[in-house]
């Protein structure tokens, strides 16, 4: 197992590197000029020419690749000048936002996902089962953009109960930083007000995002808890005389949770997706409209710093959960 | 391909008549298994109907301005109302359709043939080449593939074009992958063994014994990424990263319509309509597909990779 586990991270490592390698390929290959671009429109060319020497762009692409590792291994992203600030500032800032939303996300699509699932099992191939399976590939189906106008439109517009946007209503001050969570912090600091405030503003979000979410997790959960229904010990249990929620709570659920870690993977990729269309929708200010204010303006090392960020986790998720399953599942240690 | 051969010898006459009755014979049982198999498979049929007769089916031309008819609620004239130039927005949604069609089978003809390509020659060549090709799988799917086809359609400059190229080169590795697998499990089996025994060349077990059987995983895999390619390159556009107006590809109507949901929903809502119901259909096909040409897959990781 550890020298599973060993090729696991040499791997790893391989593929971060791979990451560097196609996000720099792909900011060095933009179509504008990014020298003009901070230089401003109305620059002469020869500051431009400046600029353009002393950001090394005139450089070879290897020796920019190589002064960019060399940036990198010392944690620094460069500089946004869309932001006017250090892209790793920057992401130190929205990051927490975003772990906020999807954090939330997460958690609710895995609960309805556990509830639609094994109301499904239970009820295999009765209408309950076909409804669920219905419900699952909407929540993948639905448009992220369009089902966001759309709650914004009946919540915000017509009945006027939750935010339209961002994270806290203006003149809201956030709480004292702690975790970058709001509604932790408000509640760590005792700020009640702040917490109702930042949980309406997260309601319509979070709804959109746990869709997929919840799509993609119900199959998962229905096709496990079947399984473990058919297996000895809940046989047992049931025979035992054990009441039905004891014998769903103690033995099946508990077998059935396993394989969901497997698509915590899949769930991560889903949201990033999320995140990218829901915080532009939402005027959310997390990493994915960072990523997007970067990619449109062009602001190239924020676009780099956003997009190798996302990545690493993504990456780093995996690694986890690969680990993870092969500490839960003997059958995969010991081969 | 003994099971193969003696369905062959089965085969009627055929005759135009014959064979769609075998067909609809051969499709009934899969619409039987679940309803949701009959709604996924209307669904398709109309979205490709809407995408070939479009222009003889909608009542005007999506391009046609009108000033004297701007943002006009829904009415028996405009069924889905018009847009603030005075187009009317039912025939845009089903020139809308034809875009996502062609878009769809733009991706995934790419994608599936490049990657099924590179998937038959990793598996069949082993050793370095098939390290080499595999690696390069692994660094794309790095990527959450929606990020990946945003920036690089971003770098290339927003275009429908770029989008599409975007999302291919997204789509790729999934099918090297999946073909990969298929195709070393295959190759030890009894009929490639002995198709090798009888001297037969590499190209020819690709073509003969090897592209057949992998097609049935294949077109499960591909049923279900039509939705997920046609919902992307939406989103893609949306955001401005993809169509670019007046074109009439749902995306793009949405994001139009967007600043004037407040007094015309229905510019917004009906194409959101349109492009859900439409993945909806792809999708539940597709699941229905996996369902039941394998059912061993059911419940497993295998298929339905969607991110």
């Amino acid at each position: 197992m550890g020298t599973v586990i060993a090729r696991r991270l040499v791997f790893t490592v391989f593929v971060l590197w791979g990451v560097t390698l196609v996000t720099f390929l792909l900011s060095r290959v933009v179509p504008g000029n990014p020298a003009r671009l901070m230089a401003g429109p109305q620059a002469s060319p020869s500051a431009v020419a400046h600029i353009s020497r002393f950001y090394g762009l005139t450089d070879p692409l290897y020796v920019q690749y190589g002064r960019y590792m060399r940036d990198l291994a010392q944690g620094n992203l460069g500089f946004s000048f869309l932001t006017r600030r250090n892209v790793r500032t920057d992401i130190a800032t929205f990051l927490p936002a975003t772990i906020e939303l999807a954090g939330y996300a997460l958690l609710l699509g895995f609960v309805l996902a556990l509830i639609t699932g094994t109301v499904a099992a239970y009820r295999r191939g009765k209408a309950a089962d076909a409804a669920g399976r219905l419900s699952a590939i909407a929540g993948l189906s639905l448009p992220v953009f369009w089902l966001a106008l759309l709650l914004q439109l009946l919540f915000h517009t017509e009945l006027g109960w939750l935010p339209l946007g961002g994270r806290l209503s203006p003149g809201m001050s956030p709480p004292p930083h702690i975790t970058g969570l709001l509604t932790v912090d408000s509640l760590l600091t005792g700020n009640f007000a702040i917490f109702v405030n930042a949980a309406e503003h997260l309601v319509l979000p979070v709804v959109v995002l746990a869709a997929g979410v919840y799509g993609l997790m119900v199959r998962i959960m229905r096709t496990s808890v079947i399984d473990a229904l058919g297996e000895e010990y809940v046989r047992t249990a049931q025979a035992k005389g054990l009441s039905r929620w004891r014998v769903l709570r103690r033995h099946v659920l508990r077998n059935a949770l396993l394989p969901a870690v497997t698509v915590l993977g899949l769930e991560f990729g889903l949201l990033a997706a999320g995140v990218f269309v829901v915080e532009s929708v939402f005027q959310w200010p997390g990493i994915g409209n960072y990523a997007f204010q970067a990619i449109q303006a062009n602001d190239y090392n924020a676009t780099i710093g956003a997009t190798l960020v996302i990545a690493v986790v993504y990456v780093v998720i995996n690694l986890i959960v690969d680990i993870v399953y092969l500490y839960l599942d003997p059958r995969i240690r010991y081969t | 391909m003994t099971g193969q051969d003696a369905a062959r010898q089965d085969r009627l006459p055929r005759t135009a008549a014959s064979r769609l009755r075998r067909t609809a014979r051969s499709v009934q049982p899969f619409l039987a298994e679940s309803r949701l198999n009959g709604l996924g498979a209307a669904i398709v049929v109309l979205v490709l109907l809407l995408a070939v007769f479009g222009p003889l089916i909608a009542p005007q031309n999506p391009d046609q301005v009108n000033l004297a008819a701007v943002l006009q609620p829904p009415s028996v004239q405009h069924w889905f109302g018009t847009d603030s130039l005075g187009r009317d927005i039912f025939s845009q949604v089903i020139a809308g359709a034809r875009i996502s069609v062609e878009v769809a089978v733009i991706i995934l003809s790419l994608s599936v043939l490049f990657g099924t390509a590179l998937g038959i020659i990793s598996g069949l060549a082993g050793g370095i080449v098939d390290e080499i090709i595999m690696r390069i799988t692994d660094l794309f799917l790095a990527f959450p593939g929606f990020i990946l086809a945003a920036a690089i359609a971003a770098t290339l400059g927003p275009s429908l074009q770029h989008t599409v190229l975007a999302l291919a080169v997204v789509f790729w590795p999934w099918y090297t992958r999946l073909i990969r697998g298929q195709v070393l499990s295959l190759r030890e089996r009894e009929f490639v063994l002995a198709a090798r025994v009888a001297r037969a060349g590499p190209m020819w077990i690709a073509t003969r014994h090897l592209a057949r059987n992998v097609l049935a995983i294949l077109i499960v895999q591909v049923s279900l990424d039509v939705g997920y390619a046609i919902l992307a390159t939406s989103s893609l556009s949306f955001l401005g990263l993809g169509a670019q107006p007046p074109s009439p590809e749902w995306g793009a109507l949405i994001a139009n319509g967007r600043s004037y949901i407040q007094t015309a929903w229905w510019w917004t809502v009906f194409p959101g309509v349109a492009l859900a119901l439409t993945v909806l259909g792809f999708n539940l096909l597709g699941d229905g597909l996996r369902d039941w040409i394998d059912p061993r897959l059911r419940g497993s990781l295998a298929g339905g990779v969607q991110e």
